[in-house]
């Protein structure tokens, strides 16, 4: 049955209709929507995850004649209960954008010309091998990213690790997650949430820590408003530096200048102790106390280097840190009242009160990342309130599988899949499974993102791979990136589904499948692993990033460590990862099982998901015979860290004024490449702007639309203003989205980093503000 | 040739009422959500002719309490 153009548009307009109804009614559920099932012209429902955010909400895609035509969510899915946000529901349109990428083009004599794509991959692997003969192993690079699907990831690290011998392997989750797992390791030995969605249930308080959830996680803010309305006395706390969709919607918004959350999250613990609301009995069983480096600098400079290091320290040294930090005293740094400190503190403190933190960008973009990461865990701890259902400090991703390729795979410089490359246990494992000399694998991490690009610009590497990531329009500092990327001997190769800022600088164009085009599996916020069939053919010669990257180990002479076929190789690509994290703390689900469910949580053991980690009612690899088991650092306690409120890289002053803040906006993902070719996506938000504050908008002349300069120390744009638009940044501050790349505001932003997670800072630099 | 989609929220225990009103329409398809008073409803009409009568229809029920659009589609336009 062929569904045409008409029922097509119906479907969407269905489509939009839910997507509206989902936004305006949280909790909303249309779950027996079934008037599509053997309807006109829909064949089959299939599963899949949305590939838009890091929420790894459950859908099914309705397909009609080998065309995805709708889409639906899935209420066997516990993440989203069949509910959907609005680029769930028009997913599916950005498959057939009408410029897709469907053949390889190679770039001859400065302009790029169509080749078959097999041409197109001799040409990579002929470039990889003669730019490692000539110049050495760190001389090629992968560059990756969060929406790689769990097998891209796996390949790509057994190519260039265990193969090719370099660590040059990145990924734009560096960007995004680096300072969540840093803040996770250092304060527990092991990376990834200890909760689930079900706190969402749970939980009597919320607090969003620079996170706008309405927008970036919208369903998962569905379901604490739902929550809300369901449960009495349930609260949302919104703590952040802009007037967001979420302040609207929370009980209470609390404002604070950026980067001072490090010193409010130390007065809440001086508040916690000195009104005696600390877990005395957690606290002295399970927890251990440290301080690190201090003055640790900002990475602004290259071949920038910092190692921490933990030094232990007695609960009565951490409480004379924090007697820097009263509410009163932080309230002149923050602009955060000492009573607003207070009733956040009271918040925490209250024994009665279940209280769970969400967190994402806001406290991972930042100069000390992981020391706020550390610190919001510092409180909930210090209370006691954590691994429990409605207790969980939470850090939730960006990405759809950050988690799941990034993080659990390890497609860092630093990482495996299982451990680190400095770890020589680590590394003989790897080696064992992927069946390389040990030697291989350099036991030296090279270059993190910022690095990577960096290394790129001086020659330091001449070829770069690049795959789902658009670096030219994310990287901080853009123009040296970009500027870096053209020069004469640097060979850049791109895969991708649609024409992007950073196909512009390639030499070698590869045409990319998209999401439900392959199979793959994502992992989401929550430890989830969620695996998706192949639904729809990939146009013309596009080709998955898995098999694009065994084509070139093929190539390059590695049959023996790729022999899959391209009929099944998925599969055998799982089982062999799988054998990484085989054991309690991170056992994974088999294929089979992945195959047939909407999802599943791992550690995975005896056929049981773990909700909550290190609680030993639900986690299997506790043993201690302790009421909880932070198993994670050899002293088996979670750590509390004494770190202290330090600036940032830039603030205004007198030549640059105003603080500048960037992101998402909902109805775009990322750099905007898929999300810009849905037409109801784009019209509803068809460019960007610039959100300015209206008093400072008044003292600059400047009404709605009129077009602003944007100017920094590293370079100016000129966009039109927003002036009580959906977010309405403090005075002094501007707010850009970053979707759009007409607008390329990381030409203006700042390369500065965490110095322990290595991530950039892009929501605080100066800039200063002209009427165009 | 136009397509339109809506949110229809009935007046107060007027669900059942307008649903049945909305699904005796020519033109019309509805969808109502499991948990809250909203009925996504879509038409598909031959032409603006019968789709303004159609619209004058659907606003005179009694069991409507308000109607918001969502989505539009004119082929003409195209």
């Amino acid at each position: 049955m062929k569904l045409d153009r008409r029922e097509f548009i119906k479907q969407a307009a269905i489509g939009s209709a839910l997507a509206t109804a989902g936004s305006l009614f949280p909790g909303i559920s249309f779950g027996s929507w079934n008037r599509l099932a053997g309807g006109p012209g829909v064949l089959a429902w299939q599963k899949t995850p949305c590939r838009f955010c890091g929420t790894g909400c459950g859908l099914l895609v309705g397909v009609s004649d080998g065309r995805a035509v709708a889409v639906k969510g899935d209420p066997n899915c516990t993440v989203n209960k069949g509910l959907c946000c609005m680029k769930g529901y028009h997913s599916v349109q950005a498959l057939y954008g009408r410029d897709r990428i469907t053949t390889a083009k190679v770039r001859k004599n400065g302009t790029l010309v169509e080749v078959p794509i097999s041409e197109a991959l001799d040409l990579v692997a002929e470039k990889l091998k003669q730019t490692r003969d000539t110049y050495g192993k760190d001389s090629v690079a992968m560059y990756g990213s969060g929406q790689w699907t769990i097998p891209d990831g796996y390949v790509a690290s057994k190519l260039f690790k265990g193969c090719l011998g370099t660590n040059n392997v990145e990924a734009n989750a560096r960007l995004c997650m680096a300072s969540a797992v840093t803040g996770f390791m250092t304060s527990f030995g092991l990376d990834e949430p200890m909760g689930c969605y079900e706190d969402i249930d749970h939980a009597d308080v919320f607090v969003t820590w620079g996170n706008n959830m309405a927008e970036m996680h919208p369903v998962l803010f569905s379901r604490m408003l739902s929550s809300r309305k369901r449960r009495a006395g349930v609260k949302i706390i919104d703590f952040a530096t802009r007037f967001t969709r979420t302040s609207q919607a929370a009980d209470k918004s609390i404002i604070f200048k950026p980067q001072t959350d490090l010193a409010v999250a130390n007065a809440i613990c001086y508040e916690i102790i000195k009104n005696n609301w600390v877990n005395d009995n957690f606290v002295t069983t399970h927890v251990s106390f440290h301080k690190g480096k201090t003055n640790i600098g900002y990475g602004t400079e290259d071949h920038f280097t910092f190692t921490d290091s933990a030094e232990t320290i007695d609960y009565e040294a951490f409480k004379l840190f924090l007697e820097d930090y009263t509410p009163e005293k932080v309230e002149k740094i923050s602009g955060v009242p000492a009573e607003e400190i207070k009733y956040l503190a009271s918040l925490y403190g209250n024994p009665s009160l279940k209280v769970t933190s969400f967190w994402c960008m806001g406290m991972n973009q930042h100069t000390r990342g992981t020391w706020i990461n550390n610190l919001v865990y510092n409180i909930h701890l210090l209370v006691g309130k954590i691994s429990t259902p409605g207790n969980s400090p939470f850090s939730l991703t960006g990405q759809p599988s950050a988690c799941g390729t990034v993080r659990e795979v390890g497609t860092l410089t630093h990482k495996l899949p299982h451990g680190v490359v400095m770890n020589e246990h680590d590394r003989q494992m790897a080696a064992e499974i992927w069946q390389v000399s040990v030697e291989n694998i350099d036991p030296k991490p090279s270059y993190h993102t910022v690095e990577m690009f960096r290394a790129l610009d001086r020659g330091d590497i001449k070829f770069i791979w690049i795959q789902v990531t658009n670096p030219m329009v994310t990287m901080p500092n853009l123009r040296r990136y970009r500027d870096g990327a053209l020069k004469d001997d640097r060979f850049v190769v791109v895969s991708d589904v649609y024409p992007t800022p950073t196909t512009d600088v390639a030499d070698v164009i590869l045409p990319a499948a998209m999401w439900i085009e392959q199979e793959g599996m994502f992992g989401n916020s929550e430890r989830r692993t969620q695996h998706f069939a192949q639904i729809v053919d990939p146009p013309g010669e596009a080709m998955s990033d898995t098999w694009q990257i065994i084509e070139v180990a093929k190539r390059l002479g590695f049959e023996k460590q790729f022999p899959w076929s391209q009929d099944n190789y998925i599969e055998p690509i799982w089982e062999e990862y799988r054998r990484f994290h085989a054991g309690p703390t991170h056992e994974m689900a088999p294929y089979t099982v992945l195959a047939e469910r909407s999802g599943v949580q791992w550690p995975f053991v005896n056929g049981r998901e773990t909700r909550w980690r290190y609680n030993p009612a639900y986690d299997p690899a506790c043993n201690n015979g302790k009421d909880f088991d932070f198993y994670g650092k050899k002293d088996n306690r979670a750590w509390i860290w004494a770190r202290p409120y330090e600036p940032p890289a830039e603030s205004p002053d007198e030549d640059y004024n105003f603080w500048l803040n960037t992101g998402r906006v909902i109805e775009h993902w990322h750099t905007g490449s898929m999300t810009r070719r849905v037409p109801v996506l784009h019209n509803a938000v068809p460019s960007s702007y610039v959100e300015i504050h209206p008093e400072d908008a008044a003292d600059l002349g400047v009404v709605n639309g009129d077009l602003v300069k944007i100017i920094s120390r590293r370079g100016e744009l000129t966009m039109p203003a927003q002036i009580n638009g959906r977010g309405v940044p403090v005075r002094g501050m501007v707010f850009v989205p970053f979707f759009d790349e007409s607008y390329l505001i990381n030409e203006v932003t700042l390369d500065a980093f965490c110095p322990i997670s290595k991530q950039p800072d892009y929501k605080k630099c100066a800039v200063r503000l002209e009427k165009a | 040739m136009p397509i339109f989609s809506y949110l229809a929220i009935p007046k107060k225990d007027a669900r059942k009422t307008l649903c049945e009103e909305l699904s005796t329409l020519e033109h019309c398809q509805i969808i109502p959500a499991d948990n809250q008073d909203v009925v996504v409803l879509v038409t598909d009409t031959p032409d603006d002719h019968i789709e303004k009568k159609l619209q004058h229809t659907i606003k005179s029920l009694p069991s409507l309490q308000s109607l918001s659009l969502a989505f539009g589609y004119n082929e003409k336009l195209e």
